[in-house]
């Protein structure tokens, strides 16, 4: 049983920002789209398959939206798919839309993921009624920040580090035309000064509403070899989920995460993640994830991600840079996050990022989680092919 | 070569106009537990699970991750969502196991229309800035739809009607249905359609398990294998389709193979009488094709299951050797927007 390799060729993505009222949803994600198109030098009937995803439908309240979105999308005739996995969505539905390649069932799919947050208000919709959550939870930094409370004190890190995260993405996203916060006056002190939202995590520590979409151009060996540009070829890829709240779970370091990133490096033939693999897009909606993340992804022993951090590993020209975008941090329409950060990782393979790209960047991870730090989906794309 | 995947065990519950004591979890996990116990199988055996379900009939977001937690998710899974009826779902599982990283695949979906309005629910899958604003419901939509086909002669209210009696009739040995033996035709609901022409309201949940190739044979008995399955979407706007017809069912059709010999049933998710008029010319079932002989969604119509159903039964009636070829549909989106086709066989007698 041998499946067919899959590689990016177009990818697109709209320019971040908190309110796009000059389009709508259709126009919103046909901008995206468009670009991912262009980039792979493929018109709409290229397109075998559109796979859309998107977080809830009530950020918008439009109930299944794919059904609105078919005609935007030049879906009409094709089969379109919509897939929805909480805050890991954008890079599950990439997998989807892999999987039909891989899998032989279309030649060239065409995938995206958007959320134009500006239409609702997500601390609305993530604020469940009683009796599905306690009272006073007040959206995902209340959440969290227990659990990276938990993650400081396990550790021993130092309460600088969240701020030095900060500090380091919100520079990356000066590079990025499309990333939604461009703060030019960005320094540590005013990251350090902002307000306390949900202690240990400060204002200038957390993501922001971001209304956007990203798409990318999926396809087969025969597609790749027709594309203008150097595609980016996918390596790996997996997905993990686990139950939101039990009494085993470790929400410093689900096993969902390990053992998802665990698949993805089997497939890969990535033995040494930290040595074999050359930067990474991360899902850090909040600052203090980061060295979580780095843990948990084998980049460092448990209670030795911070020490990555401090040491500025993580930065730009660092040894293994995170978050060259901006990431989470600097841009989040949450449904399209986790497939920007697979774009990203995409766009570094390629030599495609501007300047924001790393120097030799040949095997890039692309990560997203949602939920209750339960969903997991990832992948490794590399320039080159892989054997099989 | 192509990988062989069968449906191989299939478990829905009691479907019911409402489940106020039930939990979406507690009406789910009785038909998890005999879909696997069909197949001996638990869940941590299982390779890939997905679902299918919508946060607008739970009205919250993320309701899908309590459903989850139902699974037994530990150790953690190979997991996914659709936001769709569960036919997709297995569509998604189907793409998987396609792909080998997966030789088993547990599908499930539910949906609990009994705590909102359902007709005012669905009017928010409608184009947001235009349409939804002005709340056309979804039996209204219907309707437009069967005055369409009586205009253009493809069918008349005594057809319509006589279509409702048989589907009501054959539920009557489906103890799962909601609707079971002779239904009164009913009232206008909204002309042309009377009652007995609409779906019932309800609340239910399906599961199926995938197998593929030799694991479906250890399975199962008499595994309905997946000959082909195919889905399509048309426009959204109703001004530029032509509701008499459905070119994303024919088309599905097609690209599964259902055309290449005859089927001898057809499970067609058809929640208005009308449409199984529309789905029967662009299927080109013959009168000598059993069609829901489940009863079909007039009988039952649990959202987001009811395709998921019609992919189960038709596998059911596969596996119990009453027929060897099988059609199953599913349908989603206002008026057949999009429309998915199975073709189902057993192994030769």
């Amino acid at each position: 049983m041998s499946k067919e390799p899959v590689a990016v060729t177009g990818v697109g993505q709209t320019k971040h920002v908190a309110a796009r009222r000059d389009v709508s949803l259709a126009g919103l994600v046909r901008e995206a789209a468009r670009q991912a198109l262009d980039d792979a030098e493929l018109t709409w009937a290229d397109i075998d398959a559109v796979v859309i995803g998107k977080a809830p439908d009530f950020f918008e309240g439009v109930m299944m939206p794919e059904l609105y979105l078919a005609d935007a999308l030049g879906a009409v005739g094709k089969p379109m798919l919509r897939v929805h996995t909480a805050g890991s969505v954008g890079g599950s539905t990439a997998l989807v839309a892999a999987n039909l390649v891989a899998a032989r069932v279309h030649s060239t799919v065409l995938t995206l993921a958007f959320e134009k947050q500006s239409e609702s208000n997500a601390m609305w919709g993530l604020s469940l009624p009683i009796p599905f959550q306690q009272p006073l939870l007040a959206g995902a930094g209340g959440f969290f920040a227990p659990h990276v409370r938990a993650y400081m004190r396990r550790s021993g890190a130092p309460d600088t580090v969240g701020s030095l995260v900060a500090y380091k993405d919100r520079r990356n996203a000066l590079k990025n035309p499309y990333a939604h916060l461009h703060e030019h006056d960005i320094t540590l002190a005013k990251v350090q000064a902002s307000p306390m939202l949900w202690d240990p995590i400060r204002y200038s520590e957390t993501c922001p509403s971001s209304d956007g979409a990203c798409a990318m151009v999926l396809t087969d060996r025969a597609g790749a070899a027709r594309s203008p540009r150097p595609p980016a070829w996918m390596l790996g890829g997996a997905m993990r989920s686990e139950p939101t709240l039990f009494a085993g779970k470790d929400f410093v370091s689900p096993q969902a995460g390990k053992d998802c990133a665990a698949d993805v490096y089997r497939q890969a033939g990535i033995t040494d993640p930290r040595r074999d693999i050359d930067a990474v897009e991360m899902y850090v909606p909040f600052s203090w994830y980061e060295p979580m993340w780095l843990e948990n992804l084998g980049f460092a022993e448990e209670g030795e991600g911070w020490k990555l951090t401090e040491a500025g590993v993580t930065e730009l020209d660092g040894d293994l840079p995170v978050n060259m975008s901006g990431g989470v941090l600097s841009t989040n329409p949450i449904g399209a996050s986790g497939m920007i950060r697979f774009a990203e990782a995409a766009l570094q393979v390629r030599g495609q990022a501007g300047e924001h790209q790393v120097d030799g960047a040949r095997r890039v991870l692309g990560h997203a989680y949602g939920g209750g730090s339960q969903f997991f989906s990832m992948w490794l794309v590399g320039a080159q092919a892989p054997d099989s | 070569m192509t990988r062989e995947i069968a449906v191989v065990a299939f478990a829905q519950t009691d479907h019911r106009r409402t489940s106020d004591e039930l939990s979406e979890v507690e009406l789910l996990m009785p038909v998890l537990h005999q879909v696997l116990d069909r197949t001996g199988l638990k869940s941590a055996d299982i390779g890939f699970t997905c679902s299918g379900s919508s946060d607008y009939l739970a009205g919250r977001a993320f309701s899908f991750t309590l459903a989850l937690d139902g699974v037994g998710a530990w150790p953690p899974l190979s997991e996914s969502h659709v936001e769709m009826d569960g036919a997709w779902a297995l569509y998604e599982a189907w793409t998987k196991l396609l792909t080998g990283e997966a030789d088993t695949a547990l599908v499930y979906a539910y949906g609990k229309s009994s705590p909102g309005s359902l007709r005012d629910v669905l009017t928010r899958q409608l184009d947001p800035y235009y349409v939804a604003p002005l709340w056309p419901d979804s039996v209204t939509l219907a309707a437009l739809q069967a005055q369409a086909l009586i205009d253009a002669g493809h069918t008349d209210e005594p057809a319509l009607a006589a279509v409702a009696a048989r589907s009501r009739a054959d539920a009557e040995t489906n103890s799962h249905a909601q609707l079971r033996g002779s239904v009164p035709h009913g009232d206008y609901l909204v002309r042309p359609l009377r009652t007995g022409d609409c779906p019932p309201i309800g609340d239910g949940a399906a599961a199926v398990v995938l197998a593929a190739g030799d694991r479906a044979r250890q399975l199962c008995a008499r595994p309905a294998w997946i000959r082909g399955i195919d889905h399509r979407i048309e426009a959204h706007s109703l001004g530029v389709r032509d509701l008499t017809d459905s070119p994303s069912t024919r088309l599905a059709a097609q690209r599964t193979g259902a055309f290449e010999r005859p089927v001898e049933l057809a499970e067609l998710h058809a929640p208005f009488t009308s449409q199984e008029v529309v789905l029967r010319r662009a299927l080109r079932l013959g009168d000598d094709v059993r069609v829901n002989p489940s009863g079909g969604a007039l009988a039952a119509n649990p959202m987001m299951a009811a395709g998921l159903i019609r992919v189960g039964e038709a596998a059911a009636a596969v596996h119990r050797g009453d027929c060897d070829r099988a059609l199953a549909h599913a349908t989603s989106g206002p008026c057949l927007q999009q429309n998915l086709v199975a073709v189902l066989e057993g192994d030769p007698r």
